[in-house]
């Protein structure tokens, strides 16, 4: 009997601490587990007590990489309870700040961590020796995200102006102008990201996903959307607990999402590039197509190039929110807490992240749940291991190059694994 | 050929990873620092491994579970020196929140299935559990610091990072004080400097991500707090976030439990 593993400890050049095993008998897979031992922060728990405006410096601590998600949805769930609508240029400001997360978490993601799976290199200092013009223009473009978050928000790993109902403090028109030379630079840098991210070599491996992201009357979404999937999903947010469930396996601390009519799902660039395509501005697209990157895309190999192309938007966006933008007469609209249950739903870098509170009258926490984008992916992520290495073993792919591109595979999904063991109260659960 | 370098180690505990990730924002001089050093080990960065021992190893993150305690043991002797970055490895983080309360309850409340969830009772700092030769604060730190702090060490001399309040900074920076002007509750006065009084500069008093200063006096602050129609409970909730287990805010929010 013929037994192989593929058994990688911890995975590298991915935010947090996971690994993977996959058990193979007889040239077919008989296991695959993505096993995630982050250990616990049980912030679901401590949330309960806290006081509605202390959540979003709260839950910004999940993620270091993708705070602005986390108090995005912290906020617009608060909001909903309070019945207050962030509109005008407070709305705008916070997309804004969305853009300086994209810009920031793909160009780290794509260059400095995936790229070098492509180019055959253990990471991007060492990659730089021989491409030193990518890297740094890459380190570049990652700093002016950062630049659009430090101006607008104080700091870039858990910024400190935002609160719900707005921010603290708005910019000024000046400060804001101050960082379009750099972003109109960076419209250049991402074009030239799109095309070297489009040149890669990608293994041929097109999959039949549901993708699941938010939908916008008129918008590439950022804060706010329907639910919606290619599969026939299309609920508003606040129905996303009679839609999904999540589960806990026994070799994770992250817990599973499923959507409840079918399986598993997609979140994340490939997921919003697919069902969106039509919102993005035709610059944008005509690069696309320039790229033959014209939805849809279904190999997962090739989201490197989406979230290039994500880049190219949010700078683009990021420089049309800062041409008109005049500040608003007041930095936020006044909540004032009532007692009630509330969703928010926003897109992460990685894919969408939902949250749900229950405040009582005073605007005390009662219940938090969180379902961040990483565990909706896990199952996604596990079946497409399972399938890559059945068709490894099948076209004699040399196991060492199997194992790797295994890596490269679950990178394909900018795992983050901090993030996906913030912890999921269970609806539902199986053995 | 004879010039070694010496070797960097990152390593990661409970934690959000934004520490570590402060070493990647670093856009301006991270290709310069990883030629001045060896990156022997930095799974989040690079998946390429070099043997200890290591010459500096910063930690981040804190200590839940057993297994983490005997790997920071190890850590320990196979680095010269080591360094905490931020609140979680300086303080127990937000994370920490649970030594106030009955961590089977939190596991319970969050997971389907508890027994399979292993965690200690309490989230502690490094310093708890093995020699810490500096502990950079912050929450997340200050890459200016992280990168004054790495220098230091790879030349020999003391870490140039002042340890008095964030009053200190907004005085040096001409900013109105938001506790006077506006009667905004601020724990600048007892909270480490480090940020460069970030948040009075956005109108807003300090949350103290940075933990407690040199000397502080929290019960003078908290007094002046409640004189001033903050409930108890607000008191307590302010100084229970990221450094609540930081010893002055802790037992400062222990008088006031309900």
């Amino acid at each position: 009997m013929s037994r192989k593993t593929i058994k990688v400890d911890y995975l590298a050049r991915v935010e947090g601490e996971g690994g993977l095993s996959i058990k193979m008998k007889d040239d077919r897979v008989v296991d695959v587990q993505l096993r995630i031992f982050e250990p616990p922060r049980f912030f679901e728990a401590f949330l309960q007590g806290r006081s509605f405006m202390e959540v979003p410096d709260i839950t910004a601590r999940i993620c270091g990489i993708c705070p602005v998600a986390y108090q995005m949805s912290s906020c617009h769930a608060m909001e909903s309870i309070a019945g207050v609508q962030v509109d005008g240029m407070l709305r705008e400001l916070r997309r804004l700040l969305y853009c300086g997360e994209w810009i920031e978490s793909h160009a780290l993601h794509t260059f400095m961590l995936h790229a070098p799976d492509f180019l055959g290199y253990p990471d991007a200092i060492q990659m730089a020796k021989d491409h030193p013009d990518l890297v740094k223009l890459a380190l570049r473009l990652k700093k002016h995200g950062n630049d659009i978050m430090v101006r607008l928000a104080g700091r870039e790993i858990h910024p400190i102006n935002v609160r719900v109902g707005g921010f603290y403090r708005v910019p000024t028109r000046q400060e804001l102008l101050s960082l379009v030379d750099d972003l109109k630079w960076s419209r250049d840098a991402a074009r030239e990201a799109v095309e070297a991210l489009a040149g890669l070599p990608f293994p041929e491996f097109e999959q039949d996903y549901e993708y699941v992201a938010l939908r916008h009357p008129d918008e590439y979404p950022f804060n706010e959307g329907r639910l919606v999937s290619n599969k026939g999903l299309d609920i508003d947010i606040a129905d996303y607990d009679q839609h999904f469930v999540e589960v806990h396996v026994a070799y994770s601390s992250a817990l599973h999402s499923r959507l409840k009519k079918r399986d598993n799902y997609h979140v994340g660039p490939l997921a919003r590039y697919n069902l969106n395509f039509d919102r993005l501005p035709s610059s944008v697209k005509k690069i696309a197509k320039a790229h033959k990157l014209e939805p849809p895309v279904n190999n997962p190999f090739r989201s490197i190039a989406v979230r290039g192309l994500e880049t190219l938007f949010a700078v683009e966006e990021a420089l049309r929110i800062i041409e008109s933008y005049e500040p608003p007469p007041l930095p936020y609209v006044e909540v004032v807490p009532r007692a009630g249950t509330g969703h928010g739903c926003t897109e992460a870098p990685r894919g969408i992240l939902y949250h749900r509170y229950t405040l009582d009258d005073n605007g005390i926490v009662l219940d938090a749940r969180i379902v961040p984008p990483t565990s909706q992916n896990q199952k996604t992520i596990e079946n497409d291991l399972w399938r890559f290495v059945e068709q490894g073993i099948a076209t004699n792919m040399e196991h060492d190059l199997l194992a790797h591109t295994c890596e490269q595979a679950i990178r394909n999904y900018d795992p983050c694994i901090s993030c996906s063991t913030h912890f999921l109260k269970l609806d539902f659960e199986q053995v | 050929m004879t010039d070694k370098k010496p070797k960097l180690a990152v390593w990661k505990f409970a934690s959000c990873d934004g520490c570590q990730l402060s070493i990647l924002d670093c856009e301006d001089e991270l290709l310069a620092v990883a030629d001045a050093v060896e990156i022997a080990y930095f799974p989040e960065a690079t998946s390429a491994e070099s043997p200890p021992p290591y010459d500096i190893s910063l930690v981040e993150g804190s200590i839940t579970t057993e297994h983490d305690i005997k790997r920071i043991q190890t850590i320990r002797k196979r680095s010269k020196a080591l360094v905490t970055i931020g609140a979680c490895a300086t303080a127990g983080g937000i994370q920490a929140l649970r030594n106030f309360a009955d961590v089977r309850d939190f596991t319970r409340t969050v997971y389907a299935r508890p027994e399979y969830i292993r965690t200690l009772e309490k989230s502690t700092p490094i310093a708890d559990h093995v020699f810490v030769d500096f502990e950079l604060r912050g929450c997340p730190v200050n890459k200016y610091q992280l990168l004054e702090v790495l220098n230091a060490f790879l030349n020999g001399r003391k870490p140039n990072i002042p340890a008095y309040s964030v009053c200190v900074e907004c005085k040096r920076g001409g900013v109105a004080c938001v506790a006077v002007t506006q009667g905004v509750a601020c724990l600048g006065p007892i909270t480490h400097a480090g940020c460069g009084a970030l948040c009075p500069r956005f109108n807003r008093g300090c949350y103290g991500c940075f933990g407690p200063m040199e000397t502080p006096n929290p019960e003078s602050l908290a007094d002046w707090w409640l004189a001033h129609g903050m409930q108890p409970a607000e008191v307590q909730r302010a100084l229970r976030t990221f450094n609540a287990y930081a010893e002055p805010f802790r037992k400062e929010s222990e008088r006031h439990e309900s």
